[in-house]
């Protein structure tokens, strides 16, 4: 990794504020669609403990506390490292707290044999992760961004992913490694601080791979990632949530379950399956949609875990609606949607009215100017749902 | 002038809450932040430029230059010949019987490895990989080692697998890829793997197990600092001078040096990364030559002398477990007589002359079985009984292993998640299904564990 890119990071730490007034600049009047997400009152977030029950995976009646995405992951980490003498955390420039702050006063509470840097090599970081699993650790590292993942990725393919199969019956498995990277458009990111490879590491079994939409769904998931999964987990962050996704986390420790997506929005005419941040353009969108359509009813999925997918919970919402959208944000082509797009038309076809439509992110890299072209937006996602439902009627 | 004062404390400084392991304060760690360094002081010979602490001025402009530095020495404890060269200790460390162990232990990899060859070459397995001239690394470098230390290997270290108690049986179900095979036959030949004797399963991608080990090591040391009643162990990574051109060395190395890690690397430097010669490999001083760069104790060893590589691994292994732990590097010098392969004929890209000259002239069985016999306890007649022995275990093995069914198509599936997901179990029951239809097409089903009924939920 040149030193370029080491201070492009650095410089995208620090300008976490920019980050924010870029995401909140002045809409002008006219739009109705494109508005920025108010993060403060989406129902997505639980933001008051009353409306915890709405989420009934979530410990019920305990403490909570209001956290932003990264203080969320903080807690999660925090726990599991209480919660279990095997748990290391790791990376480059983890122990001041890591340019996004998710590990922030972890090195001091657990000391630096367990919280610490690492030289910059992300091959390194993550072999040296799978020989700590191997002998029982459970290490959880982080990639600084996901774009820089790729010098890791013979270790992740080759390597992690195959493990326990090549090992047979030695028994020798990665349960317990995680790899965190996060992940994601933040409106400036250009080409290299910006990409959502997802897809890249489900065309390999051996991972499973998560994508959070919110803070307490990322503790949940993260816990559930380091203490629970018998398969090694690579944990995707959208860093645009990081600090504008806030909402009531319960205190205790919990985990969600992997493998298995969650109904956000029960619908009738049409089902949209998406994770991350896109759930929250969907979400806007699926509002306007109904009210530009009285009637008609919207069913949105947040996936959870990219793969191994829950295709049950898809397949049987797809069946019951007949029509189905997969929104993402990385590339349209080989990407997730494609994936979910022909395991329905395989096995949904005959309750399909429509065709299954994909939307990602346009097949180009993100050049700075134009991010916001790029990525799926409410429009997008309005317009397509809009066009999918007059289908056939 | 005050100096970067860090502490490397293990167990002493940490202390347990609640059953968790926390950090005591008010203590500098070796992984602190460097902060607030002492202010230079006028007129100082050396300055605290925080990446290089120790650097002082000079006033004379000099590039140092690889090529007028002494490469660096061989160590070995008995020449050619097998006389002992180095008389200020006892080659032996071990008991006769022991040795004597060794020398068999070299004989059953050099015979088995003609034997496989042999077998590849008439299509029974589909390749082999043999270790002619580096028995004695692997054996030496394994004899130093507790069965507890955890060994990652490149391919050609048979020698390691054998001298922990890796069976001939476990070596040929591997090659035969039959149903007693630990790696359930998924794996190419040579990829052997062994949890029982603490050898993870060897995989084919070049140097990616050098920071896996590092990792490993890293793990081991941990296990002891939750628990001092764990015994120590290091952990022994293996791999050719070509590997160690990967980035994956680089990163070891690094790692494992700037956490401490209880690690030996051991380089088989054996002249030739399939037909690449050393010299297009790298123009440094070896692989040896590199340690120093990243902090790490580094040796060279004449790899045809078993002595000697067991004498050295015994101190790097001391070494690698005193005070905080720390790696060390061994680049072990031997010729790679055989080819690389059985996909490879190297008299393609070197002389056979050549490989001839190093058969006759040096080979690490031979110079170990001349000092047997100068010591009287080895003969031409012990010798004769000894590979007859050997010769007949293996083919007995052998013929055995051929015979054994394969896994069952079952595993196939098996052990990529802990659990079969739903998209797999469909495939299981696609591929019964096909079979079932199209029972001729698939004869061969009956070679394999449970047949069809493998497939079933």
């Amino acid at each position: 990794m040149s030193q370029g890119c080491r201070s492009l990071r650095i410089v995208a730490s620090r300008s976490r504020a920019a980050v924010r007034s870029y995401a909140s600049l002045a809409t002008p009047a006219t739009r109705k669609l494109n508005v920025p997400i108010d993060f403060g009152k989406t129902p997505l977030l639980h933001h008051s403990s009353k409306t915890i029950p709405q989420t009934p995976e979530l410990p019920q009646g305990g403490s909570t506390t209001r956290l932003n995405l990264c203080q969320a992951v903080n807690e999660g980490l925090r726990t599991a490292l209480r919660e279990d003498n095997k748990v290391l955390c790791f990376g480059e420039d983890v122990a001041f707290g890591g340019v996004f702050r998710c590990t922030v006063n972890l090195q001091s509470e657990f000391g630096p044999d367990r919280v610490f840097n690492t030289p910059i090599t992300e091959q390194g970081i993550v072999g040296a992760a799978i020989g700590m699993a191997a002998e029982g650790a459970k290490p959880v590292v982080e990639i600084q961004f996901a774009d820089y993942v790729f010098p890791a990725f013979d270790q992740i393919v080759n390597e992690a992913s195959k493990f326990r199969y090549r090992e047979g019956s030695t028994g020798a498995n990665l349960a317990g490694m995680v790899i965190r990277m996060p992940c994601g458009g933040v409106g400036h990111g250009a080409l290299y601080h910006t990409q959502s490879p997802e897809s890249l590491f489900c065309h390999v079994p051996g991972f499973k791979v998560v994508v959070p939409r919110s803070p307490s769904q990322a503790k949940g998931l993260l816990l559930s990632a380091i203490l629970e999964s018998k398969d090694p987990v690579i944990f995707m962050e959208p860093k645009i949530l990081y600090r504008a996704a806030v909402e009531e986390v319960p205190d205790e420790l919990y985990t969600l379950p992997l493998c298995k997506a969650e109904v956000l929005k029960p619908g009738a005419d049409l089902t949209i399956i998406s994770y991350g941040r896109p759930l929250y353009n969907c979400l806007a969108a699926i509002e306007a949609a109904e009210k530009t359509a009285p009637g008609t009813s919207i069913e949105l999925i947040d996936l959870r875990t990219i793969y191994p997918w829950d295709r049950e919970t898809i397949l049987n919402s797809v069946r019951k609606t007949g029509r189905a959208i997969v929104v993402h944000e990385s590339m349209v082509n080989y990407g997730v949607g494609s994936e979910i797009a022909a395991t329905i038309q395989e096995q949904a076809l005959l309750s399909l009215e429509a065709p299954v439509k994909r939307l990602g992110g346009f097949t180009t890299h993100t050049g700075l100017a134009w991010e916001k072209f790029i990525f799926p937006d409410i429009t997008s996602e309005f317009a397509v749902p809009t066009s999918i439902c007059d289908f056939g009627f | 002038m005050k100096s970067r004062a860090v502490l490397r404390p293990l167990a002493a400084s940490c202390r347990y809450k609640h059953g968790v392991l926390l950090r005591r304060s008010g203590i500098r760690w070796a992984s602190d932040t460097w902060s607030a360094g002492p202010a230079q002081k006028a007129g100082s010979d050396s300055v605290h430029f925080p990446g290089a602490l120790k650097s002082k001025f000079t006033s004379t402009m000099r590039f140092q230059n690889p090529a007028e530095e002494n490469a660096m020495p061989t160590y070995r404890i008995m020449d050619a010949d097998g006389n002992i060269v180095d008389t200020t200790r006892d080659p032996q460390s071990a008991s006769d019987d022991e040795i004597i162990q060794w020398y068999r232990t070299m004989l059953t990899v050099s015979i088995m490895d003609l034997i496989a060859f042999e077998a590849q070459r008439q299509g029974r397995f589909s390749f082999y990989m043999v270790s002619a001239g580096e028995e004695g690394i692997a054996v030496g470098s394994a004899s130093a080692l507790t069965p507890e230390d955890v060994c990652f290997l490149q391919y050609r270290e048979q020698g390691v697998l054998l001298h922990r108690g890796f069976t001939l049986k476990e070596m040929m179900s591997q090659l035969f890829s039959n149903k007693d095979d630990n790696g359930k036959g998924r794996n190419m030949p040579v990829h052997y793997g062994s949890g029982k004797h603490n050898v993870h399963t060897i995989s084919s991608p070049l140097a990616t197990q050098i920071p896996q080990a590092a990792g490993a090591a890293y793990a081991l040391k941990m296990q002891r600092l939750l628990n001092p009643n764990v015994p120590p162990r290091i952990v022994a990574c293996y791999f050719g001078e070509g590997a160690a051109s990967e980035g994956d060395f680089h990163a070891a190395l690094n790692i494992a040096a700037t956490k401490s890690c209880p690690i030996v690397f051991v380089c088989r430097n054996n002249g030739f990364a399939i037909s690449t010669a050393s010299i297009e490999q790298y123009k440094g001083d070896g692989i040896a030559s590199r340690g120093l760069g990243y902090g790490i104790d580094t040796i060279r060893v004449d790899g045809n002398d078993i002595f000697a590589v067991r004498a050295v691994m015994l101190e790097a292994r001391k070494r690698a477990l005193e005070g905080d732990c720390k790696p060390i590097l061994v680049e072990a010098m031997s010729y790679r007589v055989s080819h690389h392969s059985t996909s490879d004929d190297s008299f393609a890209y070197r002389a056979k002359r050549e490989v001839e000259e190093w058969k006759r002239r040096d080979n690490p069985i031979t110079r170990l079985r001349k000092w047997m016999e100068k010591k009287g306890i080895w003969d031409e007649d012990k010798e004769k009984e000894a590979r007859a022995s050997i010769r007949k275990e293996v083919l007995r093995e052998f013929s055995a292993a051929e015979k054994v069914k394969k896994p069952p198509v079952r595993a196939m599936f098996e052990d990529v998640y802990e659990e079969l997901t739903p998209e797999t179990r469909a495939h299981m029951k696609e591929l019964k299904r096909i079979i079932e239809k199209y029972p001729k097409e698939y004869s061969g089903i009956s070679e394999y564990e449970g047949g069809l009924k493998s497939l079933e939920e």
